[in-house]
């Protein structure tokens, strides 16, 4: 199957950028290096294009309703204009992707929503929507706008003051998790105070045919998907596919350290397994660590007991550029989850000493 | 964009350089156009003084921040020197791949095998 590529996929060539297929679509992994770019992003300020995420739009008398029913958070606390992370669960609730829902200004006197499902998956999604729709006879409308929609996150201690400069109105005053519609270069963006990097900043989804004009708007260092991934991780947040994945390695959002997420006191798909699995308690939950010995963590490598015996695997790792430590994060039994605990990563054979350390590796917003 | 390939010295497939020096060891890095692909280099794992390696034998591993790669030998021969600055300074591989970011030196068994490998003309046309 061809690659699906961001609308920006020849201006990122010209400027010399790497690219990487990453689900599904051809992105850019590194601008000029990873390093720098991470560095830029933690110290000023970086635009990193993330048009492979998903923009499913929701309206409609009904359209609450399905929003409730099939993410895990409680959608009836936002606003116009604000947003909360929730994840998208089956029945046993495992979770199937995680997502950012934003309530978008009334349509018709309709509740209206768009969230962002990970790259690759949003016609699965798309379809999930539709079929739960027509399943409790619903009244909405839900429209998969991936194509229709260019996606940048400015990130770093400077952003605000960068989009500040680019949009027409003053968005300073936007409370995190929160979004308003603002005006680049004679384009309305929607413009959220979100992101994926531990720092502050901006997301803005933007009309694809309007794309070139509105990236060109922000001066400062471009940045790959190289950088969003040490940045996330130094930040502990997960990526849906690698910390978890529901075909091989399912997780409840409680194993993955995001109960926060879950409103029991909401209907939803996967509500009943969840409320049992807290309940219940659960064997195994996400940490994260910093290798003691000389090495790095990678996706997929054994964590073993200091006896070496295995209790789990490594989830994501990497060299971290702001600490420079190698750090990752992995499953591990409860017992084992205590910051300060010590454990044995296995790196091409050799066991490397790690501590489990308190998330996220990083001070963050 | 165009790479660094030194004429002075002859090169594995698989990125490696290898140069002669006046006392008959040969010395091993990586190209200019490997360390541009892995990107920042930020982990070598080299072998130790004496150990003896085979043609084209895997004698170490490099890892920038997203990728990790296994080394191999242009000769085989003994180890007799390694570059420890690249265990504190792994970037040096980045910022000067012919020179400072150098790797090991190799005593070679049969200075004959540096013919087997592909001069700087065939290895730009392999890179290009």
């Amino acid at each position: 199957m061809p690659l699906q590529t961001p609308p920006l996929r020849g201006i990122h060539d010209e400027r010399g950028a790497k690219f990487t297929e990453f689900g599904g679509w051809d992105m850019p992994v590194e601008f000029d290096s990873i390093q720098t770019e991470h560095e830029a992003v933690r110290e000023d300020v970086g635009i990193f294009d993330v048009s492979h995420m998903g923009q499913i739009h929701v309206t409609g008398p009904d359209a609450t309703t399905l929003m409730q029913r099939l993410t895990s958070n409680d959608v009836t606390r936002l606003a116009v204009g604000d947003s909360q992370y929730a994840t998208i669960t089956d029945e046993d609730g495992q979770i199937i992707d995680d997502t950012v829902v934003y309530r978008l200004p009334d349509e018709d006197g309709e509740a209206t929503y768009l969230f962002v499902p990970n790259a690759g998956t949003d016609e699965a999604t798309h379809e999930r929507w539709i079929s739960y729709r027509n399943e409790f006879d619903l009244e909405a409308t839900v429209d998969n706008q991936t194509d229709e929609y260019a996606m940048f996150a400015v990130q770093g201690p400077n952003a605000p003051a960068l989009v500040d400069d680019v949009t027409e109105e003053s968005v300073t005053d936007i409370d995190r998790f929160t979004a308003t519609m603002a005006t680049v270069d004679g384009v309305e963006c929607w413009t959220a105070r979100t992101g994926y990097t531990g720092e502050d900043g901006f997301e803005l989804i933007v009309p694809a045919t309007e794309a070139e004009d509105i990236w060109a708007q922000f001066d400062c260092q471009p940045c790959g998907l190289g950088s969003r991934d040490t940045l996330r991780i130094e930040a502990g947040l997960l990526l849906a596919g690698q910390d978890f994945d529901l075909e091989s390695n399912p997780r409840t959002p409680y194993e993955a350290g995001i109960g926060f997420t879950v409103a029991l006191d909401t209907e939803f798909v996967g509500r009943d397994a969840l409320e049992s699995a807290r309940e219940d308690g659960f064997d195994e939950e996400l940490v994260g660590f910093q290798l003691i010995d000389r090495g790095i963590p990678r996706h997929g490598y054994d964590i073993t007991n200091m006896d070496s015996r295995v209790i789990g695997t490594v989830t994501s790792g990497t060299m971290s550029p702001t600490l420079d430590q190698p750090i990752g994060l992995g499953y591990v039994p409860s017992e084992y989850a205590e910051p300060g605990t010590t454990l044995q990563v296995v790196v091409r054979g050799q066991s490397k000493k790690a501590r489990v350390e308190t998330m996220p590796f990083i001070d963050t917003v | 964009m165009s790479f660094d390939i030194p004429d002075d010295r002859r090169y594995l497939e698989s990125h490696e350089w290898a140069l002669e020096t006046d006392d008959g060891t040969v010395r091993v890095g990586i190209s200019d156009f490997a360390q541009d692909e892995l990107g920042d280099v930020v982990f070598v794992e080299l072998p130790d003084d004496g150990d003896e390696l085979s043609q084209e034998a895997e004698f170490g591993v490099i890892e920038s921040i997203k990728a990790v790669s296994d080394l191999y030998a242009p000769v085989g021969g003994e180890v007799v020197a390694i570059n420890e600055e690249l265990f504190n300074a792994p970037e040096l591989v980045n910022d000067d791949p012919f020179g400072d970011g150098w790797m090991l030196e190799i005593d070679p068994a049969d200075a004959d095998e540096l013919e087997n490998l592909l001069s700087a003309d065939e290895y730009e046309a392999q890179v290009a």
